[in-house]
């Protein structure tokens, strides 16, 4: 039952296709871009989501990329989409809160950038209220409190520019810019951030050694009677760290926020945020929807003894009347130590995500 | 997604999958398994979810927020004894509606077979730690210090305890161990054959498979949420008892 295998026969069936390209009309086709998967995320999880109306080429990811560190979306010209998703920052940015270009401050922390094709249900937002990442990125140029631009001015914008239509051109076939070619090559280029080469990651490789203190904080992690974290955060088997499901994991006793709630209309869901991944947290906080937790060990602490109970908790937050595990304070530390080695520096650093 | 997926995956690993006999000469058609849910013959869905709502044999009330479980190797068997076996597997999941019916990726022959049988969770042989991917990507793992794998069930909800407040409870089925010695970990199976008795396949037949939810609170062992709601993974007197329990919670229902 080895999936790799079944998958090895079924591209061998799918090469097998017939040559036809003596009776196809000569047609400009970008060039093809294949994800680098990591080692990792091939052998454990299902392939990365690409659309079939959104391939992944070259030209489509260099546009993307050099739409999404520009200004030229916002209305002022003043904010790009790495205004609030730094490539440092494993973007996202270090405000509790960002503001856009009016000043105006939201309610929720930017969420970090990576593995978003490997969101098999394909809702982002800490509420999930888009589905699929080109839907996504529709949101923020015409959000009041963030780009505050139009699409119709946005798009004018850039088909006035001297070299957006050439790359448009060369992405798409086409130099006729739409929203829909904007959101298209950003998402292109958001599916490129693909982070899985963290210390933990080569350590399952065997290519790296975890400190006593790492290794302990891993058990700490996996433990259902202590840290019980991998049921809604992944696994030595879940490389994404997350189940980008949604939780209430008992921030509030009375909601503020309504999260998933307030999309789906169902009380069942009101104070539900998704599980953002625990990758790369030494360079995402403040933590959690709000960004209410400065450091990673008041979240940790939050889990441990900090619990709120409300009707929509979810049953796998434990001993909430005590409000929490209570875990040791060395148990804490270790688990702190492992969280971190799931940071993933040559991430941050690539320069084919940089500005 | 995540589903289409998985189908594809699992379509492609069953094509290659173990008939142990074929049946020559008759014609072969598919077969759906659907899965039905009830308490004590009430029916039950996702849409009846997150209500504090049921009682259990222990007279603790209770709610539902998640139900998904893992049946595999679904298999046929003749009354000479000729068995068709399917290997693979297929997760329920009754939150998200996702899965509720199993269409068989070959095809068996139309006929009278004296016994439908399946496995609840994976048998050791297939309970490979971390080899389905589709599995992992939903987080479906059982932690190595538990002797990884898979689990086989996820019941979940919130209860009222015996001090009249809400409390949640993880009913989660995995294979029995103790752990007392971390390095010495000790086994007991908890998967099990359903057997669902006789059942004469038409041209696209259609089988329905009840699951009574409240037959896993219900006996041998009658189950009080106060002693065992949550932590019961690493409990192996609870996994034994889940087990016992389980064993009256599948029937076969419609056959069309």
């Amino acid at each position: 039952m080895k999936v790799s295998y079944y998958i090895l026969i079924l591209i061998l069936f799918l090469s097998c296709s017939k040559d036809d390209s003596n009776t196809a009309p000569a047609q400009y086709v970008p060039t093809p871009l294949a994800l680098e998967t990591p080692a990792l995320f091939e052998q454990k999880i299902l392939p990365p989501l690409i659309p079939f109306d959104n391939s992944q080429t070259v030209e489509g990811v260099a546009l993307g990329k050099k739409l999404f560190f520009d200004t030229i979306l916002s209305a002022d010209n003043t904010q790009s989409c790495a205004s609030c998703h730094a490539p440092e920052n494993a973007f996202t940015d270090v405000s509790q809160f960002s503001d856009g270009i009016d000043g105006v401050f939201g309610n929720r922390n930017s969420m970090p950038i990576f593995n978003a094709a490997f969101n098999y249900d394909e809702k982002f937002f800490w509420d999930g209220r888009s589905f699929g990442l080109e839907s996504q990125a529709l949101q923020p140029v015409e959000n009041p409190i963030e780009m505050h631009n139009t699409w119709e001015q946005a798009v004018a914008d850039l088909q006035e520019h001297s070299e957006y239509p050439n790359l448009f051109e060369l992405a798409f076939g086409t130099a006729n810019i739409s929203s829909e070619l904007v959101t298209k090559a950003i998402a292109q280029f958001e599916r490129t951030l693909i982070s899985g080469n963290s210390k933990f990651d080569k350590y399952l490789l065997g290519t790296a050694t975890l400190t006593p203190q790492e290794l302990n904080g891993f058990n700490v992690f996996m433990d259902e009677t202590k840290g019980d974290c991998f049921h809604c955060h992944g696994s030595d088997n879940n490389p994404l760290w997350t189940d980008n499901i949604f939780h209430n994991n008992g921030l509030d006793a009375v909601f503020a926020d309504l999260g998933l709630g307030e999309i789906t209309g169902d009380p069942a869901d009101n104070g539900k945020f998704k599980s953002p991944s625990l990758r790369n947290l030494a360079f995402t906080a403040p933590y959690m929807h709000d960004g209410r937790f400065s450091t990673l060990d008041e979240v940790i602490n939050h889990y441990s003894e900090g619990l709120q109970n409300s009707p929509t908790i979810d049953p796998l937050m434990k001993k909430v009347a005590e409000g929490g595990v209570h875990i040791t304070a060395q148990e804490k530390a270790d688990l702190k130590a492992f969280l971190l080695s799931l940071s993933d520096y040559e991430f941050i650093n690539n320069p084919d995500f940089q500005n | 997604m995540r589903k289409l997926i998985a189908i594809i995956l699992i379509s492609i690993m069953v094509l290659s999958s173990c008939v142990e006999e074929d049946v020559p000469g008759l014609q072969n058609t598919s077969v759906s398994l659907n899965f039905k849910h009830d308490w004590d013959g009430a029916n039950v869905s996702s849409t009846n979810f997150n209500t504090i709502q049921y009682f259990n044999e222990n007279n603790d009330e209770l709610s539902i927020e998640k139900l998904r479980y893992l049946i595999s190797d679904v298999t046929f068997q003749k009354s000479n004894g000729q068995t068709i076996v399917i290997e693979g597997y297929n997760l329920v999941d009754v939150t998200n509606d996702e899965n509720l019916t199993y269409v068989l990726p070959i095809q068996i022959p139309i006929g009278t077979y004296s016994n439908v049988s399946f496995t609840f969770g994976f048998d050791n042989d297939d309970n490979t730690d971390g080899a389905y991917m589709d599995l992992n990507s939903s987080s479906w793992n059982v932690p190595g210090m538990l002797g990884g794998g898979y689990h086989f069930m996820q019941l979940e909800g919130k209860f009222i305890n015996n001090v009249a407040t809400e409390q949640g409870y993880q009913y989660h089925t995995i294979r029995a161990v103790d752990n007392a010695d971390p390095m010495n970990l000790v086994f007991q199976d908890t998967f099990f054959t359903v057997n669902l008795g006789e059942v004469i396949v038409h041209n696209n037949s259609s089988v329905d498979i009840k699951m009574n939810i409240a037959e896993w609170f219900k006996g041998p062992h009658q189950w009080n949420l106060n002693d065992f709601n949550s932590m019961l993974m690493p409990n192996f007197d609870a996994q034994v008892k889940m087990y016992d329990n389980g064993q009256n919670v599948f029937s076969l229902g419609n056959v069309n």
